[in-house]
């Protein structure tokens, strides 16, 4: 479904990408893990349309990213690691906008923001301002954001940063049952046990590189366990660059 | 064109308007307070209005018939608030600002004057001693002072006491000159004026204190009708439809300002990454953000303009259409200004103070806090390359001035010309592309 072919990018100097190549089947759900600065984020964002990249290709069910991104965009779902959300609103009005930038009418909007809603959790709180959310409601309110237009492609980055176990755990309910609707995960993250969890397969990416493609079964056989493959793919030395 | 998208940003950007409701008091009722001041200080309530009076001191050390028939007039006069006091304490008073000037009397100064009057030689001083900070003041009592010394002396010259006695001095003297046809004709002139001085209908009243009755005297031979010049004759100048116009700029420039730093903190936050994510193209998202901006200030303006109708009884004595027309012209430059700041700024507090700063110096020469007829004439010159400028003499037509659509048509011009240069210096700067 998702072919991603030697895509690269380069911030002034540092090479974010160099030349990665992988394809994730439709409902597949592939976690992208690596440390901060391996180039998660850049990844990400050339997919979802939102960066150019320097050179390589992105294509989505046959249709190239250079050729119609707004096509593209139409079939994919993006939540930001930074929350996406207008404080000063309520839920139902941050859907609204978030449906509406994709053309959906009135009532399609209505029906779909209801259902994303109870997806999440949160058909109780609809007309409160997200500001009065706690950090779990508005990270679930940000993943139901991705939801409205029925992307066949949902990119999550790191969508569990900064909550509780109890709202993780619920987010992972959340993502499971958009696997069981047979949607197409990709899913950045730091968390070794959230990849094992939920992923059918995951990559391991450091300085723009593909270190590992594989099931989280076979690195396990590999590695001993994931983390254990994570580690010694990406060594021990103390990443504290910026995140791409 | 992804209209859907168009709109559900547009309801965004109003949602989030409204969702301050402190921002959107503030953006509403502050301007009319303050036109509302303003409006009041220049004249607002209009002819009726009790004016200030200027307060002036008078020094009378002359005590004669004639400084007491000025001091008189000048009480009797509906601009000046008249205070005698003794020279020292009148000094204290203008020093302390408490009167705009003092006109002091000396000793001999009715006596010297009427002989001056035909002497044309020793003439005495009035000693005006005046607070610098209250000039206008002062050249208002000046100009008083004259035309009501001028009545009073030529009465005690052709009339009274003193003038007889300098008449008979003056008569004195041309006996013995040596004898001119012009000496002549004079002395018969003066022979006829002191002859008429002794009829018993403009004999000399005199006495001390109170008012002086008195005979003819010189006086400005016409009265003055002054008209107020508006739209209709029946219409007085309201001087509330100057101010609410140059608020109203003020504080549409404002909300311009806030949604230009909206757009700086917005691309800063997630929300950018999900509106970039969108099937939205960036010709697209500025209509938008123009739209959006635009709806806001016009609803700035309607709910400004009808205080100024419906409290301070502002009309729209000319063309509806050229009013309507200044406003939406106004919105759409101010829309497209706070787009410019958005690409121009880097941090959202940086940007909003050299906004608030240009806002400021904008409408300052642009005449919405003191009309821009009473700035030097280069600051004038200077001010006509001020949109606000046009914005507010477009009001200012529309409204008091009642001038019709045609008089509208430059200042439309001029300011959706100003928006354009802003829209284009905003699609050039905008970075839509990570």
């Amino acid at each position: 479904m998702l072919q991603v072919e030697q895509l690269s990018k380069r911030y002034g100097d540092r090479l974010a990408l160099a030349d990665i190549s992988f394809a994730i089947a439709a409902g597949e759900t592939v976690g992208l893990l690596g440390p901060n600065g391996a180039g998660k984020t850049t990844a990400i964002a050339m997919i979802s349309g939102i960066a150019r990249p320097d050179g390589g290709q992105v294509s989505l069910g046959g249709v190239r990213i250079t050729q119609d991104a707004n096509v593209l965009k139409r079939r994919v779902g993006l939540v930001p690691q930074d929350l996406a959300l207008y404080d000063e609103l309520s839920a139902w009005a941050n859907l609204q906008l978030f449906g509406g930038l994709y053309g959906l009418g009135a009532e399609q909007l209505r029906r779909r923001a209801d259902d994303a809603l109870a997806l999440v959790g949160l058909s109780g709180r609809r007309n409160e301002r997200v500001k009065s959310f706690s950090g779990g409601m508005k990270r679930r309110l940000n993943i139901a954001g991705a939801l409205l237009h029925d992307p066949d492609l949902i990119l999550l980055d790191e969508p569990t940063v900064g909550i509780d176990p109890q709202s993780r755990n619920a987010i992972f309910d959340n993502l499971e049952a958009l696997k069981r609707r047979g949607k197409t995960l990709l899913y950045t993250t730091h968390y070794m046990e959230e990849a094992e969890r939920l992923c059918d397969r995951v990559l391991i990416l450091d300085h723009g590189r593909i270190l590992a493609d594989d099931s989280v079964a076979n690195l396990g056989r590999q590695y001993g366990n994931l983390e254990a493959a994570f580690m010694q793919l990406t060594g021990r030395e103390l990443r504290d660059g910026t995140e791409a | 064109m992804n209209a859907a998208a168009i709109l559900a940003l547009i309801r965004n950007d109003i949602r989030l308007y409204f969702a301050d409701r402190r921002a959107v008091l503030v953006g509403v009722l502050v301007p009319i307070l303050i036109a509302a001041f303003f409006g009041y200080v220049f004249g607002g309530a209009g002819k009726n209005a009790p004016a200030g009076k200027i307060p002036i001191a008078v020094v009378d050390e002359d005590q004669s018939t004639v400084s007491r028939a000025i001091i008189a007039d000048l009480s009797a006069d509906k601009l000046l608030r008249v205070t005698t006091l003794d020279r020292a304490a009148a000094r204290e008073q203008v020093k302390a600002g408490e009167q705009n000037a003092a006109a002091v009397f000396a000793k001999g100064f009715g006596e010297q004057t009427t002989k001056a009057m035909f002497s044309g030689r020793d003439k005495p001083q009035v000693l005006l001693l005046v607070d610098p900070s209250q000039t206008t003041g002062a050249r208002v009592i000046e100009g008083l002072l004259a035309q009501y010394s001028m009545q009073e002396i030529s009465k005690e010259a052709f009339t009274g006491v003193a003038g007889r006695k300098a008449m008979d001095g003056f008569l004195a003297d041309l006996d013995g000159q040596e004898p001119t046809p012009t000496n002549a004709d004079l002395k018969t002139l003066l022979q006829t004026a002191r002859k008429l001085s002794e009829a018993p209908d403009t004999a000399s009243a005199g006495g001390s204190g109170g008012t002086v009755q008195r005979g003819f005297g010189l006086s400005i031979p016409y009265t003055l009708a002054s008209t107020e010049v508006t739209a209709r004759d029946t219409a007085p100048y309201n001087g509330y439809a100057h101010s609410f116009a140059g608020m109203t700029v003020q504080f549409i420039l404002f909300a311009g300002i806030d949604a230009g730093v909206l757009l700086l903190i917005t691309r800063q936050r997630g929300i950018w990454q999900r509106l970039r994510s969108a099937p939205l193209r960036r010709s697209e998202f500025m209509v938008a953000r123009a739209l959006a901006t635009t709806l806001v200030g016009l609803f700035q303006f309607t709910l400004i303009y009808l205080a100024a109708v419906l409290v301070f009884k502002v009309r729209i004595e000319g063309s509806w259409l050229g009013f309507i027309g200044v406003g939406i012209a106004f919105c759409l430059l101010n829309a497209a200004f706070g787009l410019m700041l958005a690409t121009l700024g880097r941090s959202a507090p940086t940007t909003r103070g050299f906004a608030s700063m240009a806002t400021l110096l904008l409408v300052m020469i642009g005449g919405a806090w003191v009309p821009a007829f009473v700035f030097p004439r280069w600051l004038q010159n200077v001010s006509l390359y001020a949109p606000t400028r046009w914005a507010i003499d477009g009001l200012d037509g529309a409204t008091w001035r009642g001038l019709p659509f045609s008089s509208a048509v430059l200042p439309i011009v001029v300011l959706v010309g100003s928006a354009a240069i802003c829209l284009a210096v905003a699609i050039w700067r905008f970075r839509w592309e990570e």
